[in-house]
This record gives C-alpha cells, structure tokens and sequence, in this order.
C-alpha cells in the first residue's frame, strides 16, 4: 500500500498546508481574527500532544492539566524570580512536567481503561488544590508576566502576530515529534498496547515501559503549549491552567477529530474552538447553555456513532460516494499497522 | 475562578464544565464546623467536638452512598461508568424545586415523584444513547456520558437559568441537639431517607425475583441471558434504578442545599471514589464506604484544613486504586 506516489502526495499536501498557514496572517489582519487563529493553533498543538498517548497507546488522560499547568508556572516562575527566557523556561516545563509523568505514571498504568482515566483526573484535581493553596506559587491570586518588558527574549509582544508563529512552530515541532513516533518501532508498539496488549506483551513488549514513553512525550510537548498559554495571556491561576475543564478540552480535541491519526486533533481543534468562539458571539449572552448543548450534542453523536471522530465520518461519507476509491485515511490507517 | 481556557473574554460559564467540586458552586455540604479556637496551637480536640465532626461525616456520608450506590448498579450490571451522574442528581432537585415553587409540594413529600421521573430519564437515557454505546470502545463510552454530563448542565442552563436557588421553609428545617451534639434537621432527615433507600434497594436486590435477575446480570451477563433473563431489559433497569437513587439523593439535600446546575460536580468525583472503595459493583461496599468517605472529608478537612478536604478525599481514591484496586467488596 505504501506507494511513493502515496507518500509524496501526502507530503505535498503538508507543505501546501504550512504555506498556507505561514501566508495566512497577512489575510487575516484583524487582531480579534488573529487570536481566533492562535487559540486553533493552540488547540491542535494539546491535542495533537494529548493523541501520542490516548491514541497511539490508548491510555485515556482525563488530567492533562496537569502538565499544562505545569508548563505554565515552571516558565512564568523561572522568569519571574531568576529573569529566565521562556524560550529555556519552556523546556524546563517540558521536563518537569516529563518527570512528573514519569513519577505519576510508573503507580498509575498498572490501571486500566476507566481505572486510569480515574487516577488521572484524581491527580489532576489534587494538584490544582495544592497550587490554589500555595503561597510560594501566589495560590488563587495567579501570576502575572512582566507588563513592562517585550521582545523575544522575554517572548511577549504587544501584537498578535508573533504570537501566531511561535504556536505554529510549536505546533509543527509537535507534528514532527508525534509523526516520527508514528513512524518508528516505538509508534508500532504504541498501537500494539492499545489494541492487543496481552499478545504485545506475549511478544516480550514491555507495556509499562512503552506507556512511560507515551506518557512522558505527551506530558513534555503538553506543557510547552501551558507556558505558551501563559506568554500570550501573561496571567496565569490554577482555574485557568489546572483546571479539570483544560483537562477535558484536551482530550476532546482528539476525540473529536479522530484519535490515532496525526491530522485528527487538528480537524477537531479547528471545529471545536470554532464552535466555542462563535457559539458565544451567535447565541449572544453566555451563560444561556446554548454553547454547552450544541457542543454536548457534537460529544454525544461522535460517540454513538463514529468512535473515530469526525475524521473517521469523512471516510465513511467518501466511501459512500458513487464510484469512490477506497478513503485515503482509512488506507494509511491500514498501512501504518504492523 | 475559571478563567477562559484560551479566549480573550472570560465567560461566566466554562464552556467544559469542571468535574471537580469547587469554583463558584462550592458550598459546605453539612453546616461548617465552628473553628476550633485551640486547633492552631495544637491543643487537643475535646471528645465533644470529635463526635460532633464524626456525626456530620456520617451524616453526609449517608447521602454520598445513596448517589454512589446508584452509580455502582449501572458498573456492575454493564462495566460503564456514568460521567452524568452528578446530574441526575441534579435534576432531582430541580424537579423538588419546581413541584415546590409551581405546586407548593414539599421536597419531602414530592420523593416519590422524583423518583419516578428520575427513573423515566434513566431509562430514556440508556434507550437513545448507551444501548447504542454497549460494545463501542471505552473512549466512546466514557465521552458519551460525558457528553451526556455537559448537555444536562446545558439544558438546564437554559430552561432554569444558572442562578442559584433554594427552596425555603420546608418542612423539615431548624437544628436539632443531642445533648453537646447539634445538627441541622434537613441533613438529619436526608441521611435517614438514604439509609432507607439504600436498606429498599438491597431489599429488591437481593428479595425479589426481578432484582435478583438484576443481581445476577451483574454477575454473570451471558450466564443469565442463557437463565432466559433479558439483558437490555436489565441494563435498562439498572439506568431506571440509578438515576432514580441519584435523584432521590437529590431530593433529599434540596431542602438545604443550593440549587444549580453544575451543583452536581459536587457530587460526580466523590461518588467516585465511593464507588472505587467500596468495589465497582458492590451495593453494600458503596454503602460503607460512603460513610467512610464522608467520615475523611470531614475530619480531613477538621485537622488538615477546609480547603484540603477534597484533595484528601482523592487521595483515598488513588491509594485504593494501587493498593487494593477491587475495592472492600468488589469482585475480584
């Protein structure tokens, strides 16, 4: 299946997409619209992070806060006391919130399926409360970024548009580094744990070992978009970057769009942040729940019927079609397989 | 509290609603504890007051078991766990607080009627979405009623409006004393209507021809079906009978706690733990472990600090989750 043609048509699309994406700001001028790109450009990059271990390897997190918060107050906290570039704060988030995973992973995937979602959402919520009530990290006040400095050293700026090439960049870097997981031995085993642990294991594949992996990448790339989070807003609280709603959001960019699959968080990003900016704006007053409802029926039907996110329904739809070649997606499913 | 996830405009509203207690909605289950004077100097706790702090954590203890047993029913009978829990919860004091503010009907008096409406959304819910989710894959069941969770906040936002209510002057309110102990009778009462529903569910349970088909599905779905017992009549019940004892929960606290709709993330993480520590499935294991559930919270958050008591709580459950996953009287 694997044909060159395959591969290097793929490869284009790519490259057309990322041109377009770099061109896209000088279309799109207006600031508001800018940021409606950047939060997309957020989205896709936690979900595309989330997917390296609730797709790949299946293990449903329902705590990425987590690692997000912990992104964001590593960096602000390195710059703030010791005057540290972001561009170092953010990985040394990575790696914090990496460690973290390690230590909370090691206990925690000796559960399975709800059994760990469970615990991730335990060690989410108590990490929240221990942040809230820290004074060392300001507790429920927050921090707030130097208002007086910017730049790229200190990675804030007073206009959009930088904003919208660093998440873009850390969006492809994200890509890459769950495209090259796709694509190794790891990727493999990864699909191996999700779908027939016991014969993985059977096969000397040590499923803990790869779960860590998983885990760890997921955690380090997810905190790199929390200290993202916290240049662009410059303030950062627990409600806003541990919050059990970040944890949830995450996940169901993925699902949305379909787990598994690189391009699947992204579709589901695109389509979620559209409908939680323009719900908003259409529906007028938030708080009426129409938001809420439009977005729970969207759960809901991806759920019941296309476990495979929207992506997957596309396939469908063009299998469908009079006289259709067999869906493309559904074939490169097929063809990374081992 | 919750800031915008990434937007520039805070809504009032997370448009993913926290799972977590917490936020503006989070309010003292059983009247708060008068400080102890002495407590920061390290003085030893006077018996008076440690009775007084056991008997709120077994008062609301009661009520976290009848949200739990509920909960524990549908796992057992068909291994999904309900994310939308907390809501039926939920929706059971919405429907106490209608029947009282439409019909002056006592939330006391209007139980049975929760209960029978509670029971019909169950069913409804299980016959247009979870029958359709049985043999999906666990990402789709848990986002289902997760979704499930978000649209029942959502509608009733929008039919009741976020606000805060509360329904005054029930029958039952004023305090009550024990000789040095005092607490409030509505918490009174809805710890003793649990302990009722919970003692008429192990009744039909384990006394009926219908609950012990129910008791056996649990056990053995395929032994039964061959036993000539109707599985999706059973998982359909299981439903019924779940969202009926959330709602009646529901019932029992709305006459003194706040109306609202995300009132039910209250509710959804401890009935969680209550359930994993009693062992999924077990309806006796979720009734004690409720009672211990609410015994930590409330001496956690009397020794560690109001603000900890939920993050104790959790604690329990992922200590029970490592050591001993199956829970006191799960199945093993």
């Amino acid at each position: 299946m694997t044909t060159g043609t395959n591969v290097s048509r793929k490869m284009a699309g790519t490259a057309a997409l990322l041109a377009l994406a770099a061109v896209l700001p000088l279309a799109v001028t207006e600031p508001s619209q800018q940021n409606f790109l950047i939060l997309i450009l957020m989205g896709a990059q936690m979900g595309v992070a989330w997917n390296i271990v609730g797709g790949y390897a299946g293990q449903v997190s329902l705590g990425h806060a987590v690692f997000y918060g912990i992104g964001a107050y590593t960096s602000t906290m390195l710059l703030l006391t010791l005057g540290l570039t972001p561009w170092i704060g953010a990985l040394a988030g990575g790696l914090v919130a990496a460690a973290f995973a390690l230590a909370m992973g090691w206990p925690c995937f000796r559960l399975k399926g709800h059994y760990f979602a469970m615990a991730t959402i335990a060690v989410a919520e108590i990490m929240q409360i221990l942040v809230t009530n820290s004074d060392a990290l300001e507790g429920a006040v927050g921090l707030y970024l130097p208002m007086d400095q910017s730049g790229w050293g200190v990675l804030i700026f007073l206009s959009k548009l930088p904003y919208y090439y660093v998440i873009l960049g850390l969006l492809v870097l994200t890509v890459l580094v769950s495209w090259a997981i796709e694509r190794s031995h790891i990727g493999y085993y990864f699909r191996a744990i999700k779908d027939e642990p016991e014969a993985a294991r059977a096969l000397g594949v040590s499923l803990t070992r790869y779960k860590l992996i998983a885990l760890t990448v997921s955690a380090f790339l997810t905190a790199m978009g929390g200290s993202f989070y916290a240049q662009k807003e410059m303030f950062i609280d627990p409600g806003s970057v541990f919050a059990g709603t970040i944890s949830i959001k995450i996940a169901l960019i993925a699902i949305l769009g379909g787990v598994g699959r690189l391009t699947g968080p992204v579709l589901g990003a695109v389509i979620l942040i559209t409908i939680e900016e323009y719900s908003r704006t259409l529906f007028g007053s938030t708080g009426s729940g129409t938001d809420m409802i439009i977005y729970a029926a969207m759960i809901i039907l991806v759920a019941v019927f296309s476990p495979s996110g929207v992506l997957g329904l596309l396939g469908d739809l063009r299998r469908h079609l009079p006289g259709a070649k067999p869906a493309e997606v559904e074939t490169s499913a097929k063809e990374i397989r081992p | 509290m919750h800031g915008g996830t990434f937007g520039i405009a805070t809504p009032r509203v997370p448009l993913t609603p926290a799972l977590s207690p917490g936020g503006e909605g989070d309010m003292p289950l059983v009247k708060s504890l008068p400080a102890h004077p002495d407590r920061k100097k390290g003085a030893a706790m006077t018996a008076d007051i440690l009775f007084q702090v056991l008997v709120s954590g077994l008062l609301i203890g009661l009520i976290y078991a009848l949200v739990a047993v509920g909960l524990t029913l549908i796992f057992g009978v068909m291994d999904i766990v309900n994310f939308a829990h907390g809501e039926f919860l939920m929706l059971g004091m919405y429907a106490s607080f209608w029947a009282f503010a439409l019909f002056a009907i006592d939330p006391i008096v209007a139980l049975p009627l929760t209960a029978l409406l509670l029971f019909a959304v169950g069913v409804i819910v299980y016959q247009t979405v979870i029958r359709r989710i049985l043999k999906a894959p666990m990402l789709s069941q848990i986002f289902a009623t997760f979704g499930l969770m978000i649209l029942l906040r959502g509608l009733a936002q929008f039919f009741w409006k976020p606000d805060h209510r509360l329904i005054p002057h029930s029958l039952v309110s004023g305090n009550v004393a024990f000789g040095p102990v005092q607490f409030g009778l509505p918490q009174f009462v809805a710890a003793l209507g649990a302990v009722g529903v919970t003692g008429a569910l192990w009744m039909f349970l384990h006394r009926t021809r219908l609950g012990t088909a129910l008791e056996a599905t649990a056990i053995d779905r395929e032994a039964a079906t061959l036993m000539g017992i109707d599985g999706q009549k059973m998982f359909a019940l299981a439903w019924g009978i779940g969202a009926a004892c959330a709602g009646l929960a529901g019932g029992l606290i709305a006459t003194f706690f706040p109306i609202f709709p995300e009132v039910g993330s209250n509710f959804i993480l401890i009935a969680f733990v209550v359930v994993v520590l009693g062992g999924f499935g077990s309806v006796t294991g979720a009734f004690l472990a409720g009672i211990i559930v609410g015994l930590i919270e409330v001496l956690g958050g009397f020794l560690v600090g109001p603000e900890y008591k939920t993050a104790i709580v959790l604690s329990l459950l992922l200590i029970v989750l490592l050591v001993r996953p199956r829970g006191l009287l799960g199945k093993a």
